[in-house]
């Protein structure tokens, strides 16, 4: 690994002062971080650990929602009474990612953070707009099935958001606390990821020198239930080829206030709004659930190895609906 | 005219079979003659500790921290560059070879080792960001020479072909051992070791070693 500068602050603001004296990263878990510093597709010339930043705790605010710490890990947080009662969803969708070892280092705010699993970014060779603006997509034509989207994709940069955890926090709404070198502001989680369209290199809504300092959820509702499905190329320790993350409530029989996230086929962790509208306040049904699922997929875009992701995902709507509502759906969906 | 080599009429060393010349090796502390220089480095490495570590009295190169690990139960002190992960300095700078360098990205799980009793990959987390943790290597786990029950039960099993994954597959069996939050099904034992890649395939004796430890640990070692 190429050599880096290394710094330790004890205080958020003095963190945020180190980082902007050099390019620099901020290493939390370092799962990312020191992988794609290893493979040369990250140079940080200095490393900003943020370990010692206090940043580990989780704690129900006075509104009813829960602060996350960035440095938060992975297992923590799946396994937190909190998390386990009132977001099972969020619990699920972590502990179906990576492997033990993993979640046991890679933290909440850099979760958030993940980089694309794309093999052509990752080879440090192949054309790739994410890594060298205006370089070409290696993806369009190229061998394009696991890791891609149909959703949310650009002629610029096709690789899929990676992350499960993401999923989850997007069906429950959360905001992403922030700290920079002009203060601390809030980002709406819907906002955070930026869609690849013209600029696949801009990921986030992070202005340079910022530092993620929680994830707030949004308050748990009465009633609600929520879960995820991951489907994937093995049982475990695979990242998602589809994955469903669905938040609702049952009231007097009717679906109410549904949200659903889907991953493993968006360039972002994705709302499927036209899905949710569909939902909203109708007896649940399978020719429901098929309804909503076809038009979570109206606008993607198939590309030569991944259109199976398209029936795959929703697939995957209708079966965690059906598990969610106590409805059956091992029948083949239309 | 090409020379063949018939092990059975040339003498020395490299008449020794591949089972005999490995069976040397692991009993190096014994019959240090015929042990290679390679592993009479280590050895040399390895007994150095934990009375003298791996530094001088002078300060540290430019570049490099001076750092405290505890690694084993035992205060070790070891000059590192900041980029050095833990699996590195573990091998090449304190001697504890058990650890094993497999895919070096976080995908293979050989490398995994005990961070305050979780398990982590070694290979992907700095050396220098370790300073207050207690960590523990396949070398801390024998008490008093007795293998621990984890390490017995691979051993009776026959958990391991190759073994270049074993000492990796024992710390996270003893994490998951030690983790009253996972289940103690064969199948929640797979997930939970799903980190750990055993490219031989000994996946069904792996597991029933786990299963067997369990009944030994009793509730934690």
């Amino acid at each position: 690994m190429r050599a880096f500068d290394y710094a330790r602050p004890g205080a958020v603001d003095a963190a945020i002062a180190t980082h902007a004296k050099a390019d620099s990263a901020y290493l939390a878990g370092g799962t990312t971080l020191l992988d794609l510093t290893k493979i040369d597709i990250m140079q940080p010339e200095q490393v900003v650990d943020i370990n010692g930043l206090g940043l580990d705790r989780i704690e129900r605010l006075e509104d009813g929602r829960v602060r996350v710490g960035a440095l938060v890990t992975n297992t923590a947080l799946a396994r937190h009474e909190l998390i386990e009662t009132h977001y099972p969803v969020l619990s699920q969708a972590l502990l179906s990612g990576a492997s033990t070892q993993l979640r046991n280092k890679a933290t909440t705010g850099g979760n958030v953070m993940q980089r694309v699993r794309c093999p052509y970014f990752r080879d440090g060779a192949s054309p790739c707009n994410k890594r060298e603006p205006g370089s070409g997509c290696s993806a369009i034509g190229g061998v394009n099935r696991e890791t891609f989207a149909v959703l949310g994709t650009s002629e610029q940069c096709i690789a899929a958001h990676p992350s499960d955890m993401c999923v989850a926090m997007a069906a429950i709404g959360a905001t992403v606390s922030v700290h920079g070198p002009k203060g601390t502001r809030e980002i709406d989680f819907g906002a955070f990821h930026l869609l690849p369209g013209s600029t696949p290199e801009r990921e986030h809504a992070l202005e340079p020198d910022e530092l993620i300092t929680h994830v707030t959820l949004n308050a748990p509702e009465r009633d609600a239930r929520s879960g995820y499905l991951k489907l994937r190329d093995r049982a475990s320790y695979q990242f998602a080829l589809a994955s469903c993350a669905a938040h609702l409530t049952l009231k007097g029989g009717v679906i109410r206030s549904p949200r659903i996230a889907l991953g493993g086929v968006a360039t972002k962790p994705w709302r499927a709004l036209e899905a949710e509208r569909i939902l909203e306040g109708k007896t649940p049904s399978k020719a429901l659930f098929e309804q909503a699922a076809k038009a979570a997929f109206k606008t993607a875009t198939a590309y030569e190895h991944n259109a199976f992701k398209i029936p795959l995902g929703q697939h995957a709507i209708i079966a965690e609906l059906g598990e969610l509502t106590g409805l059956a759906t091992t029948q083949e969906a239309s | 005219m090409t020379e063949y080599f018939d092990p059975k009429t040339q003498g020395g060393a490299t008449s020794k079979s591949r089972r005999n010349f490995l069976k040397t090796v692991g009993a190096s502390g014994v019959a240090a003659a015929s042990t290679p220089l390679w592993a009479q480095t280590t050895q040399a490495r390895a007994a150095e500790t934990p009375e003298g570590d791996p530094v001088k009295a002078s300060a540290p190169a430019p570049g490099m921290s001076r750092i405290q690990l505890n690694v084993n139960g035992v205060e070790r002190t070891v000059d590192v560059a900041p980029q050095m992960v833990l699996l590195d300095v573990l091998r090449n700078e304190l001697g504890l070879t058990g650890t094993k360098k497999g895919c070096d990205q976080g995908q293979c799980g050989a490398c995994t080792v005990l961070v305050n009793g979780q398990a982590i990959n070694s290979c992907l987390s700095l050396a220098i960001s370790h300073q207050s943790d207690e960590i523990t290597t396949i070398e801390g786990l024998e008490r008093d020479g007795e293998l621990h029950p984890v390490q017995q039960a691979f051993w009776e099993h026959d958990a391991f072909q190759c073994g270049y994954c074993t000492s990796g597959q024992i710390m996270s069996a003893v994490a998951v051992l030690n983790d009253d939050r996972i289940g103690q099904s064969d199948a929640a034992v797979r997930e939970a070791m799903s980190g750990n890649i055993c490219r031989c395939g000994a996946y069904k004796n792996i597991l029933a070693a786990v299963q067997d430890a369990r009944k030994t640990m009793k509730g934690g070692v």
